[in-house]
């Protein structure tokens, strides 16, 4: 049955992708950040701009998703995190006028305290593998049907609207973090995208990465050297939980619309895990490609099909992911990197 | 008072019985997926899919083709169970030395393909077979005939699995690979034949399914959705590959949607199962019917 410590010696995980870039290769990456500052005043209008910042906003959350991810802990619940996050926001501030800002904290509080009611049984007893990942998959649909359920407050599956703040002609709310200016939405998500990145760079150099790298590997082995597994384990899930609570949040205040079926359940949960493969979850930058790539691939695809024959985009997103698991496991950026060393 | 405690008390017997009759369906569905686990050690995330493109494939023969539902449900059968073998052959098999996740996510990726391909061929609308079968009561309980029929086929069935797996030669040396994956080749025993056989079987197993939940549901692509979860939490409850826990598994969480569905909101009771089986994972990880793990 237990099947699942079976991380096989032939995915060598490396530690320092990054390490072997050079100071050079480090200035150019700088100047395209920089020169990705200007891109909302390129005047290419507001339908780029608002795909740029979805892409960004997807990227941080798949990269939040990675942290754990990279590291063997597949979870299919992150959808429940990002449920809580976005619906926390938007209720207190629709029944009680609790501004987002407060309502982001709450919303991140109530995603750790669900991930601690979770991962710490679930690490505790050993539940790795196919089990962690049903496990938490149980909790993305508990999530989404608690949310259908309270429709009284919620919307049920009709999702809700978070009040707007902007009705005298007003262009912005900062309370109510509200705006109507992309702009301001493009820097937002920018930042949260670099701060994702950031994280996961600071989590790299933090003394338990090689701890965590060997626990994937093997647990057993971990543990009889004196690593403390489940404690170890805990903090990234709840660092990775608390990260992707903020990125419910983010997506409900720049939609202004959210749903059970777009913030939670088995389908978003899914396509994090999706969005991160297809980029590479063993990389930085993994994720943001895989972000990048689901949606040009959905707006091509949307572009060129058109919308009366529905379902044909995600006919291909299917075929190219079950495409990407059997030929490209470690996603476009991961191999690419790996056909350069 | 004494009249309301007694209305209350039948209508209570009466989510009992029907969650019986549940248990049985959630039996079915969740033997085929066990016994491709136990087998092969992969989950199909896609299995309830599987199901869902026989209840479309059975509604095209029967309503827009004209086809005898005695014809549509054999064809079924075998159609889903030819669907299983070509999933295991050309998605599974190339992905068996890989990460045992890599396995389960394939699937996943198989799953929206079917659900899509389903919407882009059927359209989003609600399809019904438009089979009304009658209803009878019982001591004052009102029930379903196409659920006393779904829960009847469906011991049946779980019974000629049993048969097969015990009594026949192919059936023992799927539960021989099941218990050792190392030695059985050395035996004589093709292991990928064995592989290639058990996603069949489990395909006609989900074919069958099909025929008893397309006679009480409206088809839609993302039904697959509303029961497959389940199906895989009663596997995991069970303890993945246990035929046995899972058929407790399902009983347990029929009676939990079933009733907690009849005391509070059909979605309270599926909250209320997930938390179950949540809470059951810490109890008991290996499964129900497993020793106390430490």
């Amino acid at each position: 049955m237990n099947n699942a410590s079976s991380n096989p010696a032939e995915t060598p995980v490396p530690l320092h992708t990054e390490a072997g870039t050079s100071k050079t290769l480090r200035g150019v990456w700088l100047a395209v950040l920089a020169l990705f500052f200007l891109f909302p005043w390129l005047g290419l209008g507001d339908y780029p701009l608002h795909l740029v910042i979805v892409a960004l906003i997807w990227s941080y959350i798949y990269t939040s998703w990675a942290i754990m991810g990279r590291l063997g802990m597949v979870s299919l619940g992150h959808g429940a995190f990002m449920g809580i996050g976005a619906y926390s926001v938007v209720l207190l501030w629709n029944s009680y006028g609790i501004s987002p800002w407060i309502g982001v904290v709450v919303g991140v509080v109530l995603a750790l305290i669900v991930a601690l009611l979770i991962g710490y049984p679930c690490f505790r007893f050993r539940i790795i593998g196919h089990y962690f990942a049903i496990v938490t998959l149980a909790l993305s649909e508990v999530v989404r049907l608690v949310i259908v359920a309270l429709r009284d407050q919620t919307g049920g599956s009709l999702g809700i609207t978070p009040k707007t703040a902007l009705s005298d002609g007003a262009s912005f709310d900062l309370v109510a973090l509200q705006f109507a200016d992309k702009t301001v939405w493009f820097y937002i998500a920018l930042g949260m995208w670099l701060l994702g990145l950031v994280i996961w760079q600071l989590a790299d150099q933090h003394p338990s990465r090689k701890a965590l790298q060997a626990i994937s590997e093997d647990e057993d082995a971990a543990a009889s050297i004196g690593i403390p597994v489940s404690r170890t384990k805990l903090g990234v899930t709840l660092l990775s939980a608390g990260m992707t609570a903020v990125g419910g949040a983010l997506y409900a205040q720049y939609q202004l619309y959210v749903n059970p079926d777009t913030v939670s359940g088995i389908a978003i949960s899914l396509q994090m895990v999706f969005g991160a493969i297809a980029g590479g979850m063993f990389v930085r930058l993994g994720p943001t490609v895989g972000a990048m790539f689901l949606l040009a691939l959905s707006e091509t695809l949307r572009v060129m099909i058109g919308n009366e024959f529905h379902g044909v985009d995600m006919t291909v997103y299917g075929a190219l992911l079950i495409l990407f698991i059997i030929f490209m496991p470690k996603g476009i950026l991961g191999t690419l990197l790996q056909r350069r060393t | 008072m004494q009249s309301l405690l007694a209305t209350f008390d039948i209508f209570l017997l009466e989510a009992i019985v029907n969650g019986i009759l549940l248990g049985g369906l959630f039996a079915l569905l969740s033997l085929g997926l066990n016994l491709i686990f136990g087998v092969i050690d992969v989950v199909w995330i896609c299995y309830a899919e599987l199901i869902m493109v026989g209840m479309y494939a059975i509604w095209w023969m029967h309503l827009p083709q004209g086809l005898s539902l005695w014809i549509a449900f054999p064809a079924a059968l075998l159609l889903i169970g030819m669907l299983g073998a070509a999933l295991h052959y050309f998605i599974i098999r190339p992905v068996l030395g890989a990460e045992p996740i890599n396995q389960l996510l394939v699937t996943g990726g198989v799953l929206f393909f079917l659900q899509a391909l389903a919407t882009v061929t059927f359209g989003v609308e609600f399809r019904s077979l438009g089979v009304q079968m009658p209803g009878f009561s019982v001591a004052d309980m009102y029930l379903s005939s196409s659920r006393l029929l779904s829960f009847a086929v469906a011991i049946a069935a779980i019974g000629m699995t049993w048969w097969f797996l015990s009594k026949t030669f192919t059936g023992v040396a799927i539960r021989a690979i099941s218990q050792d994956r190392a030695i059985m080749p050395l035996m004589g025993v093709n292991p990928n034949r064995v592989y290639l056989v058990t996603s069949a079987i489990g395909g006609v197993l989900a074919g069958l399914a099909a025929c008893l939940l397309v006679l009480q549901y409206d088809i839609h692509p993302a039904i697959g959705l509303t029961f497959g979860p389940l199906t895989f939490l009663i596997c995991v409850m069970g303890g993945l590959g246990n035929l046995v826990g899972g058929f407790v598994a399902s009983f347990i969480f029929a009676q939990f949607i079933s009733v907690g569905g009849f005391l509070l909101h059909l979605e309270w009771g599926y909250v209320l199962a997930f938390v179950f089986f949540i809470a059951m994972m810490f109890w008991r990880p290996q499964g129900l019917l497993s020793r106390k793990a430490g």
